[in-house]
């Protein structure tokens, strides 16, 4: 029982953690292309400058946790993706670095070079997220022996598309952050960008739910249970909501994209249960909520810790959010008693 | 070369990379917070300049104590996957909490400190800075107690091939881990200190906002005695500790051989690990050696030929790590209250050569930081566990040495590059001085 409740408290914060990091990376990757000059860009930064680094904690968190609850699992995952895990890990300390580093030394070329900074690492974690999951959706070549998979192993079609989908989920969220959160011509730019990226969206999101049939067993566990096919279900007409919310109301439309992409990991997740790593190869072989986890002592101590200390943090994140809420103005980023990057 | 020493190589780089911002991130954080309040309960406008001048400062070195962080945790499962199995039902608590409890205030309050000048009230500002310093604190103490049980584990039973806790509160009230808690955070202070003071000196040395410099050099220096006082007296007490709980390690510490009854300390000594002897042992203190580690003189100090020869550390680095810590130690005690002295007497401006020297004192905490954790890390050694696992038996097995390697040469040139631009900018900061207290300066994008 406590196994399965730590189950889906690791979906959680994996889900958590793409809902808010997601529109990080969608505004980074988005930034070049809907700020066109120096203030246009800062206004961006600045949208993100006060929440990122607590959407980032949701990460470090899922690790912890993961090490925590299911260390052996920890363990395997990271080593055996050791090396798209070191690319990811170079991004996020790079994308992070940038934000406080652009605006330190007043030259055009300087703020250029964080811009792309900004813009490439943020894409490269977002697809490498992506690829990762996909790759565990499909199951790791695991065994007795141990690990037998690849770099390029990982980058195989269904993991691609699922990395396809992960960039095209985020930029859909980062451009509805930025209708909201930005002002003038970015916000106008992102609205329009969320329009034009929402059917392809669509259209990949369909392709991924389809190919996942083949590619992967994540439905047995909705054959064998169909009330769960609610999750996806909630995806997709999550997804179909944006497009409808878009014509009055963009919180809305963000509102709608937070849950689509808590619908689309849980999707994932529901489907992996109990493996938290199927084996491809050999399924006496796969990591479960079961076998990779720690003593009933440990898992009962974290249930403790994080029912105690998870609403706190919910409670002074959305106060934060709160406090920030107003979009940026042009006028705030030009006044000098008013901190910003 | 193989996978166990690179594994450790990349560790004890990116660790110690890691550890040359944090301490500052203790330090500063508690000063800036302490600065903010007496703008808030006075009105003085000039703590809220002092306050924006060393919390920039604070933001630069942070944005790399915060990257590097990440690199540890993600290390754990990459390189050291049999590690992360055997320990992960006691290591991976304390990491979650530190998480949960911790980096969560540390970033969001932070995030409204940096932005939210004029969105929160100013008392809200001031204690979103305290929050910020609680949560660099609490940080601290969870990663220190993971790293306390691997000094020395309690409250476990080997269980399923793997170690797993049955007590839970022991590991965090054993004396280990809160001296080493309390060790590393007056640490970070003495650090802080010193900063605030060499950066003050600068400007004073030229003129410049004086009565600002003069105010924040008094907070660094009451602050400075405070810390480098109680860094000393915990580090007594760490010592005798370790001489309990990690024989092997203090007698390389001291760079003992020969078990000993009532043993003398020396003065100045040097180890030759090749003969298992001390080429030079000049002014000795009877007793004195029984009495650190055992605050008794007449107690029996271990020598290391006690034990196998595959269990002793290398002596050379950890004994010289361990006397240049407690050499710098005594230094800044002196420096302090030499510092407050002139403070109380008023000849601050008079002494240029101290000011000079205030300047130049600067990377000394950081090197005694450096140095302090050398003594602990590879004081350990062979063991990664204690008593439990050893270092060698502890990497991942998935992981082959070209991969290491491109993570390793990776991880040299990005650190040297980001360490080097952050470094330029916190001089460049530093020198340029506060914004005037009118025009606060145009700010780069
Ligand atoms: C004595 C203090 C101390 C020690 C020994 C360590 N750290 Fe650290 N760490 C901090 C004190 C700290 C801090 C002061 O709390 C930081 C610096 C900047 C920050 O955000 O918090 C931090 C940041 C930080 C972050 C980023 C947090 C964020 O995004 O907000 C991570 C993931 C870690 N650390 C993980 C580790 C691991 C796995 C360590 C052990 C090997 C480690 N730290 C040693
Ligand atoms: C940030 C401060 C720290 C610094 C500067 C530091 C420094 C070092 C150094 C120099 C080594 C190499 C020792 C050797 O191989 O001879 C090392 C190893 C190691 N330390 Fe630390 N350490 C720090 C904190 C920690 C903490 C908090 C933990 C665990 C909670 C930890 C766990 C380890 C592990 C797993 C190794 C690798 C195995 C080994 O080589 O011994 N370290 N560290
Ligand atoms: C002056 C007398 C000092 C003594 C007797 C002393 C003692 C010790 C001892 C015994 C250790 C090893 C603990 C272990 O193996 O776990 C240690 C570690 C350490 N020391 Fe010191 N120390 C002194 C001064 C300082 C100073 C001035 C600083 C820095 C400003 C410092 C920073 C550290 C750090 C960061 C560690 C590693 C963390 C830890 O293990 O607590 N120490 N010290």
């Amino acid at each position: 029982m406590l196994n399965t409740v730590w189950f889906a408290i690791w979906g959680l914060l994996w889900a958590v953690y793409f809902m808010l990091d997601g529109f990080d990376f969608g505004a980074g990757i988005l930034h070049p292309f809907v700020a066109k000059n120096d203030i246009e860009r800062r206004m961006v930064i600045n949208t993100l400058g006060p929440v990122w680094d607590g959407n980032e904690v949701w990460l470090i968190t899922a690790g912890g946790v993961t090490f925590a609850a299911f260390p052996t699992t920890y363990a395997y995952m990271f080593s055996y993706l050791y090396t798209p895990l070191f690319f990811i890990l170079f991004a996020l300390i790079l994308r992070g670095v940038s934000f406080e580093f652009r605006g330190k030394i007043e030259s055009a070329g300087w703020a250029k070079m964080w811009d792309f900074v900004i813009f490439f690492f943020s894409f490269i974690p977002a697809l490498l997220f992506g690829v990762a999951f996909g790759n565990i959706f499909e199951g790791l070549p695991m065994d007795a022996n141990g690990y037998h998979g690849t770099l390029i192993k990982l980058l195989n079609p269904y993991g691609l598309l699922t990395g396809v989908l992960f960039v095209l989920l985020f930029l859909e969220h980062g451009a509805l952050w930025l209708a909201i959160k930005a002002t003038g011509e970015v916000s106008e730019r992102s609205k329009a960008f969320a329009n034009k990226n929402w059917p392809v969206l669509l259209i990949v999101a369909v392709l991924f739910l389809i190919y996942t049939k083949f590619a992967t067993k994540l439905y047995d566990n909705y054959f064998a249970n169909p009330i769960w096919f609610i999750v996806p279900a909630i995806a997709v007409v999550s997804l179909l909501m944006i497009k409808v919310f878009a014509k009055s109301s963009y919180v809305k439309a963000f509102y709608a994209s937070c849950l689509t992409i808590l619908g689309v990991v849980f999707t994932g997740i529901v489907g992996l249960y109990p493996n938290l790593i199927p084996s491809s190869i050999d399924a006496a072989h796969s990591l479960t909520a079961f076998n990779s986890s720690s003593s009933p002592y440990t898992l009962k101590l974290m249930f403790i810790v994080v029912v105690i200390f998870v609403p706190i943090v919910i409670a002074y994140q959305i106060w934060a959010y709160k406090v920030f809420s107003s979009p940026v103005t042009e006028d705030e980023l030009n006044d000098k008693e008013v901190e910003t990057y | 070369m193989d996978a166990v020493f690179l594994a450790r190589l990349q560790f004890a780089l990116t660790a110690l990379f890691h550890f040359i911002f944090v301490p500052l991130t203790l330090g500063l954080s508690v000063l800036v917070a302490i600065m903010e309040t007496r703008y808030v309960k006075t009105g003085d406008e000039t703590y809220l300049r002092m306050t924006k001048f060393f919390g920039k400062l604070f933001l630069i070195n942070f944005a790399l104590g915060l990257v590097t962080g990440i690199t540890l945790e993600f290390q754990f499962g990459m390189n050291w996957a049999r590690y992360s199995k055997f320990m992960g039902d006691i290591f991976g608590p304390p990491l979650a909490i530190e998480a949960t409890a911790a980096f969560f205030l540390e970033s969001t309050f932070l995030g409204v400190w940096i932005f939210g000048w004029k969105k929160v009230s100013k008392s809200m500002h001031a204690i979103s800075m305290w929050l910020v310093a609680f949560g660099t604190s609490v940080s601290a103490l969870w990663i220190l107690v993971a790293n306390a049980w691997m000094q020395h584990p309690v409250g476990y039973v080997i269980r399923n091939g793997r170690a797993e806790f049955t007590n839970f509160i022991a590991a965090v009230t054993q004396p280990y881990a809160i001296l080493k808690f309390l060790h590393t955070v007056t640490a970070g202070y003495v650090v802080g200190a010193f900063f605030v003071m060499g950066v003050s000196a600068y400007h004073l040395l030229r003129n410049r906002d004086v009565d600002l410099f003069k105010k924040a050099f008094k907070i660094g220096a009451g602050f400075g005695i405070f810390a480098t006082i109680v860094v000393f007296l915990i580090g007594d007490f760490h010592a005798a500790e370790v001489a309990e709980t990690q024989p092997t390690k203090f007698a390389a510490m001291e760079s003992v051989w020969n078990t000993e009854k009532s043993a003398p300390m020396y003065l100045f000594m040097f180890p030759d690990e090749k003969n298992q002897k001390n080429t030079v042992e000049v002014i000795g203190i009877p007793k004195m050696l029984s009495m650190l580690a055992y605050h008794d003189p007449n107690a029996t100090v271990k020598g290391l030929k006690d034990f196998p020869k595959g269990d002793r550390p290398p002596v050379t680095i950890t004994f010289i790590s361990f006397r240049s810590m407690v050499i710098l130690g005594t230094l800044f005690i002196l420096l302090s209250l030499f510092a407050f002295y002139l403070i109380r007497k008023d000849k601050l401006l008079d002494k240029k050569w101290f000011l000079k020297m205030m300047i130049w004192a600067i990377p000394l905490p950081y090197i005694a930081i450096e140095l302090g954790w050398v003594v602990a890390e590879v004081g350990r050694q062979p063991w990664i566990v204690y008593g439990l696992m050893k270092t060698a038996d502890a990497t991942s097995t998935a992981v082959t040495i070209p991969q290491i390697i491109m993570s390793l040469v990776g991880f040299v040139v990005l650190y040297g590059a980001l360490g080097i631009i952050d470094i330029y900018l916190l001089i460049k900061y530093a020198k340029k001085g506060p914004e005037s207290a009118k025009a606060e300066a145009v700010k780069g994008g």
